[in-house]
């Protein structure tokens, strides 16, 4: 079994897209939707749901009232003034704390716990191009997690060994923190989503730096090539540096806003256009992963 | 020479885990004693952030002399093993243990992170 | 008058309209631009002003003091975010990880963890004309964006005073960094594009702006793809649309140049002005 993840550091590169229409081209695979702050993909794949989880990520500092001294050390302590009094009545505000549990260590009264948050849901649901979809929802001012990405592709991976699947395809994090190492982790080959734009090609370059640790095999995908002729141009001259497979350049097109107003892949909008192109981008990654 | 691997089982014919922060099992292999051991790290999936270099202070405790993994520790995690005398072998991702193993008495392994 | 740009969806058009918006006011007034999306700030791209100031950003975290620690290990035990780790008879700091919370380095009995400048990253401070131009960038490697976003505002609350009006180009998605770069905004102003993808993570976004309590309009970028789910959304929501930026191909080039889209499309200009009237309007308790 491999896994192959998606990523962009830039938003809005086309990455959903392509997720969306190899999901309609590669055969026996399992979704991972891990871009979990704009989890677009099930409006493609228009998922039922079969499974879902509550999910339960870092903590928070709850004060009981009744055991409360008063005493203001917590307050006192709290670098991110997530906790404020009015009277002696000591209150938490969950949107500033950021669940390091300092209070919890100084508090003398043992008033205050740090129950683990639940922060969001994972499902896993069937899809109408019969692959399976592990995805998640993150609840308000939740934050994608190392620990929420790990959950989505374990999920998926189970999914995959129970249904005798040969691919997992992720739909990576956005940026370039834990979220996307753990989208990185433990996966076979690495697909990179650009476009020939000033901010895509030092999003880009940043993004790489942080893929290039984990010596996984890389290919790029540049959407919307002709934009920008010579942004194009460099991008491949950074994929020859850095021995990244350029896998192809998609056009700028109206097809990518236009299959997703329908909710289609591109693959199923303009079969003949679309099909045999990601079919020839699929082959030369079956091609890389052996 | 003792080897650690990461690992998702307990015995020679488990899959070596492909990630490092998040591997369900380390397996120590001691050469001089042909002993197995193995450190059950599942407790990790509690861990939000800062799960590799955790994973990498078990196996600092376990002092092996070789780790064989499948992609390779992040930054964090690679900063603590560097602290030790301890060679990394990775691309042993999809082998057995006992792949893994011979691989790396063949040489068939990259070296470092 | 502090007023966000944001988005639930990356590449919607934020730092599009920030920049051109920034500069179309500058026309007249005093207007401040500050890029908050300190992990990949793209606004610097747009605008070529003269450097006023450069500085290099710190936060606080523990430093080991080998001399003075006992080894007793509380450090370690009391950091949730496995950022102060016991090694055999080392402690090791992993500033990547630490959320600058205190606790080790004041519960640690002996002092043996003061809490140390770590540089975040870079705030550089243009001018050009009215317009002041702000933008933080963490380093690389540096994962802490909250931080640098609260610093940076600091700034501009003390080295800003004059501005009449200060846009704030925020990070997408709907995470605490978006929260802290617009907990302080009068007004948000959510930037989305009439597609499914663009309505569904406005939708995100609306919800948190609301849980904040925040007054929001919605920019409709990119009109022409898509279909009008977006604007009977708004209007069931009751949330204003103060402007409808057109999708052209011409647009999509000058910014992958890095060019100001204004003074070569009218449409998008007219589009800029509607949303400054929309401004003057406010109440001036803001």
């Amino acid at each position: 079994m491999k896994e192959i993840v998606i990523i962009s550091g830039k938003g809005g590169t086309g990455k959903t897209s392509v997720a969306a229409a190899l999901a309609f081209i590669v055969p026996k695979a399992v979704m991972a939707d891990c871009d979990v702050d704009a989890a677009d993909l099930h409006l493609i794949l228009k998922p039922e749901i079969r499974t879902s989880e509550d999910f339960y990520s870092g903590v928070k500092a709850e004060i009981d009232p009744g055991m409360c001294i008063g005493c203001w050390e917590c307050e006192r302590v709290c670098r991110f003034n997530a906790i404020s009094h009015a009277s002696s009545i000591y209150k938490v505000n969950p949107l500033d704390c950021e669940g390091c549990g300092y209070c919890n260590q100084i508090c003398p009264a043992q008033a205050i716990s740090l129950p683990q948050q639940m922060v969001g849901q994972c499902f896993v649901s069937d899809t109408r191009f019969g692959c399976r979809l592990v995805h998640a929802k993150l609840g308000i001012g939740a934050d994608n997690s190392g620990k929420l990405v790990a959950k989505v592709k374990k999920e998926a991976k189970k999914e995959a060994l129970r249904t005798g699947m040969d691919y997992i395809l992720v739909d990576g994090s956005p940026g370039i923190g834990c979220p996307v190492i753990s989208s990185l982790s433990g996966a076979d080959f690495v697909i990179l989503v650009t476009e020939p734009t000033l901010s895509g090609l030092s999003d880009l370059q940043r993004v790489w730096q942080l893929t290039d640790q984990f010596k996984i095999p890389a290919g790029c995908l540049i959407n919307k090539a002709d934009l920008n002729p010579q942004i194009t141009a460099q991008i491949k001259d950074f994929l020859d540096q850095q021995g990244i497979r350029h896998l192809d350049d998609l056009p700028y097109d109206e097809d990518f806003s236009q299959a997703i107003t329908l909710g289609q892949s591109l693959v199923e909008i303009d079969p003949p256009k679309w099909k045999t192109r990601f079919d020839l981008i699929w082959q030369s990654i079956i091609k890389e992963l052996s | 020479m003792k080897i650690a691997f990461t690992s998702t089982g307990t015995d020679w014919d488990a899959k070596i885990d492909p990630r490092f922060g998040r591997t369900d099992f380390i397996l120590f292999y001691d050469e001089d004693t042909e002993e197995i051991s193995t450190l059950d790290n599942r407790e990790i999936v509690n861990v939000a952030h800062g799960a590799g270099p955790k994973t990498a202070q078990h196996i600092f405790e376990h002092a092996p002399d070789i780790l064989i993994t499948g992609n390779g520790p992040g930054g964090n995690a690679a900063a603590i093993l560097a602290t030790m005398h301890l060679k990394i072998y990775t691309g042993a991702g999809g082998m057995t243990v006992r792949e893994a193993y011979d691989a790396l008495k063949n040489n068939q392994l990259p070296e470092g992170v | 008058m502090k007023i966000a740009i944001a988005s639930g969806k990356g590449g919607t058009g934020k730092t599009t309209l920030a920049v051109n918006l920034a500069l179309r006011a500058a026309e007249s007034t005093r207007v401040t631009l500050v890029d908050l999306d300190v992990e990949e700030p793209n606004s610097g791209i747009f605008i070529k002003g003269d450097l006023i100031r450069e500085q290099q950003m710190f936060r606080l975290v523990p430093q080991w003091e080998k001399e003075l620690c006992t080894r007793c290990g509380k450090c370690a035990e009391v950091c949730l975010y496995n950022a102060v780790l016991k090694l055999g008879e080392t402690i090791m700091v992993l500033p990547q990880l630490c959320h600058s919370c205190h606790a080790c380095s004041e519960l640690c009995p002996v002092g043996a963890l003061p809490m140390r400048d770590q540089p975040l990253g870079y705030l550089r401070h243009y001018r050009l004309g009215k317009l002041d131009f702000i933008e933080s960038k963490l380093d690389i490697g540096v994962e802490m964006a909250s931080p640098l976003i609260g610093q940076t505002l600091d700034y501009v609350r003390t080295n800003c005073p004059e501005t009449n009006i200060t846009f704030q180009d925020c990070p997408p998605g709907t995470s605490c960094a978006v929260i802290n770069a617009t907990k302080h905004a009068d007004m948000v102003i959510l930037v989305t594009e009439p597609t499914p993808f663009g309505l569904y993570d406005l939708s995100l976004a609306v919800d948190t702006m609301r849980h904040l309590g925040k007054s929001i309009a919605v920019v409709i970028n990119r009109q022409g793809i898509g279909n009008e789910d977006v604007f009977r959304y708004c209007e069931a929501e009751k949330i204003p649309v103060w402007a409808v930026l057109p999708n052209r191909r011409e647009i999509a080039e000058l910014y992958s140049r890095g060019e100001i889209i204004y003074p070569k499309v009218e449409q998008f200009r007219q589009g800029l002005d509607a949303i400054l009237q929309k401004l003057d309007a406010l109440p001036r308790t803001i």
